[in-house]
């Protein structure tokens, strides 16, 4: 009896020897795909959109305020679609801030645990899972009539309708996140607080929020981080002009979107501007995630 | 560059793959091609028709006409097509080519007005509203050419394609004939520096913008017109007619002078009936049939197949889908084009 358990237990231990063994093996070599993947891309990226640098000048290109197809004398830009990009994101983020916080906290600290709390919560992350192009259509058909009816311009579209849009759409990533840190606030303090006769929107100020804050920038950055990317809802709503944007009311046009649009026809200097523009949004996004990280290491 | 190259190939590596699964029977013949997206739904119909009586598949990739013209000089298609013929430039640039054309389209000025059921438009007018000179439906100058219309006040809003498109390329090149300043400030091309308005991408989202917005103005490829129900604006032609785009006035567009290689624009046709705003679409094929170890047998198939379509069966089969058919004196031209075509330095007739 005793001898059979042994053996068994030896053949367990050797299998899981050969499984630890190859998860040792498998586990970096999938790392180091992934940083291979992401050299490629860069490597490639600049590679397509050297002739655009080359042609304009890296700051040229980067602060042109032209976008002109026209052949013969093309100028390439990237200046408004990155005005375009970082409006839209900065004004989504805005507006998503007080939609996305009372939620978080009526999740995490009010109801939390809580029949209702826990059905809004999968609400709020089903609104993660819909397409961007479904969004793009309720903007169209739902909030542009809206724009319009307010008279903050003629046709609907623009900075102001896609941000709108955008705000909802990063909802879930801010809402969810911050609820799970605010809800990770330890008890203790928490009671300590109540026994000093805190009330509930003194805990939430004065231990909640700032016992969560690096997790809250977190939650708040990758949500500024899909916003910065999003391609397709942005394109339906934003009004696709190439001109300097002349005012936050009016229309624009964003880095991805540009691409989008333009990619499938375009060649010669105008694909590498496109890549061009792809590699500033790729920097742009690097350089976001680089402050979130900081802030969130010097609070941690 | 290469990456959409290596995409397009990948793109028809697929069609060919499963084509290849679904296949049956007797060395069946596959043809690739790629290209313009206005000709697809004709296309589709065309090549389905000669499959089921020649045994040939055929796969056509609907990516554009640009992407279309780097799959043909990459080789990895037998025909292109394309909105657009080939400049002296391009041309040069490849091996030498013939263009086929197969049948015609036009572009089609959409509008939104309620309670405005014609709109007469002239390329004068169409110019200035583009180029921001007129911004109110009742300006005087439409109210001239539209004696009867009630005009409302409301602003116009422009719509344009975001994307570089064929059907900018024909609209800008009407405009850039009849109007000096349009040619002077914006010139023609797929894509152009627009000064004013809204854009959208591809003829559906012109036409969802248009529809969806009081007082806008689009343009779209005359196969969708039909699509989003829009009212479409009368446009004058260059006998001073107003006229809609009707298969005989887009036909009648082409009965004018063709060069003998079939590259022209016909925009802004002499015809007293032509639709001013009327465009070929063609198939681009290398006038020498052996590369990439082309066999006979698929030349043959690809000389065959754009006969059947210029034939009056095909032309048929265009009419009967909205496409304009190619009017007597251009098929006496495509056919002339197709027997150029030779395999290994022999005419494929011979």
């Amino acid at each position: 009896m005793r001898s059979t358990f042994t053996a068994e237990r030896k053949q367990y231990r050797l299998g899981s020897l050969i499984g630890e063994r190859i998860f040792r093996i498998i586990l970096p070599a999938t790392g180091f795909l992934l940083l291979i993947l992401l050299g490629a891309v860069l490597l490639k990226l600049l590679q397509g959109s050297l002739p655009a640098f080359n042609s304009f000048g890296f700051w040229g290109f980067t602060f042109g305020t032209q976008w002109d197809p026209t052949a013969g004398s093309e100028q390439y830009g990237a200046l408004p679609f990155i005005i375009g990009t970082l409006t839209t994101a900065a004004l989504a983020l805005l507006i998503c801030l007080p939609l996305s916080l009372p939620v978080a906290l009526f999740i995490g600290e009010y109801y939390r645990g809580k029949r209702v709390a826990r059905i809004l919560g999968t609400v709020v992350d089903l609104l993660a899972g819909i397409p961007g192009i479904v969004y793009g259509l309720w903007g169209f058909y739902a909030i542009r009539p809206i724009v319009v009816e307010l008279g903050i311009n003629d046709q609907g579209f623009g900075f102001v309708t896609a941000a709108f849009v955008l705000a909802i759409m990063i909802i879930p990533y801010a809402a969810s996140l911050t609820a799970d840190f605010i809800g990770m606030t330890p008890a203790d303090l928490k009671e300590a607080a109540y026994s000093l006769g805190c009330t509930k929107a003194e805990l939430i100020r004065y231990v909640s929020l700032p016992a969560a804050s690096s997790g809250i920038l977190a939650a708040y950055t990758l949500a500024l981080g899909r916003a910065l990317g999003e391609t397709m809802a942005v394109t339906m709503l934003i009004g696709n002009t190439d001109l300097f944007p002349s005012s936050l009311f009016g229309t624009g046009n964003s880095m991805a979107s540009l691409i989008a649009n333009q990619f499938g026809e375009a060649d010669g200097l105008k694909l590498s501007s496109l890549l061009a523009i792809g590699l500033l949004l790729f920097a742009i996004t690097a350089i976001v995630n680089g402050i979130g990280r900081i802030i969130i290491r010097r609070k941690a | 560059m290469k990456t959409r190259t290596t995409l397009s190939i990948a793109s028809i590596m697929c069609c060919a793959l499963l084509s290849a699964c679904s296949g049956t029977g007797k060395s069946k013949i596959h043809l690739d091609g790629a290209g313009a997206t206005f000709p697809f739904p004709f296309y589709d119909l065309a090549f389905k028709t000669y499959d089921k009586e020649h045994n040939t598949t055929i796969n056509y990739g609907a990516i554009g006409s640009g992407g279309g013209i780097r799959s043909l000089k990459d080789e990895t298609v037998d025909f292109a097509a394309s909105d657009a013929f080939l400049s002296d430039k391009e041309a040069a640039s490849m091996r030498p080519v013939v263009h086929i054309p197969t049948c015609l389209g036009a572009v089609v000025p959409v509008y939104n007005l309620p309670g405005v059921k014609t709109l007469k438009l002239t390329g004068k007018l169409i110019s200035d509203i583009y180029r921001n000179k007129i911004t109110r439906w009742n300006d005087p100058a439409i109210e001239a050419v539209n004696p009867e219309a009630k005009l409302p006040a409301t602003k116009i809003v422009p719509v344009y394609r975001s994307d570089g498109s064929g059907t900018t390329n024909v609209f800008s090149d009407y405009l850039s004939k009849v109007d000096e300043a349009w040619r002077n400030e914006l010139g023609s091309g797929k894509s152009i520096n627009w000064p004013t308005g809204i854009a959208a991408k591809g003829n559906p989202g012109v036409a969802g913008v248009v529809r969806e917005t009081v007082g806008a103005i689009g343009y779209v490829g005359s196969e969708y017109r039909h699509a989003m129900n829009l009212p479409e604006a009368e446009v004058q032609n260059a006998a001073g007619k107003f006229v809609t785009a009707t298969l005989a006035g887009i036909s009648a567009a082409a009965e004018g002078e063709i060069p003998a290689d079939t590259r022209a624009m016909i925009t802004d046709a002499p015809a007293s009936d032509a639709y001013p705003i009327s465009c070929f679409t063609w198939i681009i094929l290398y006038k020498e049939q052996y590369y990439k170890e082309r066999s006979r047998a698929q030349a043959v198939a690809v000389r065959d197949l754009f006969a059947q379509i210029i034939s009056p069966e095909g032309q048929a089969l265009a009419a009967k889908i909205n496409y304009a058919p190619l009017p007597a004196s251009v098929v006496e031209k495509a056919k002339k084009q197709l027997a150029e075509l030779t395999y290994k330095g022999v005419p494929l007739d011979k």
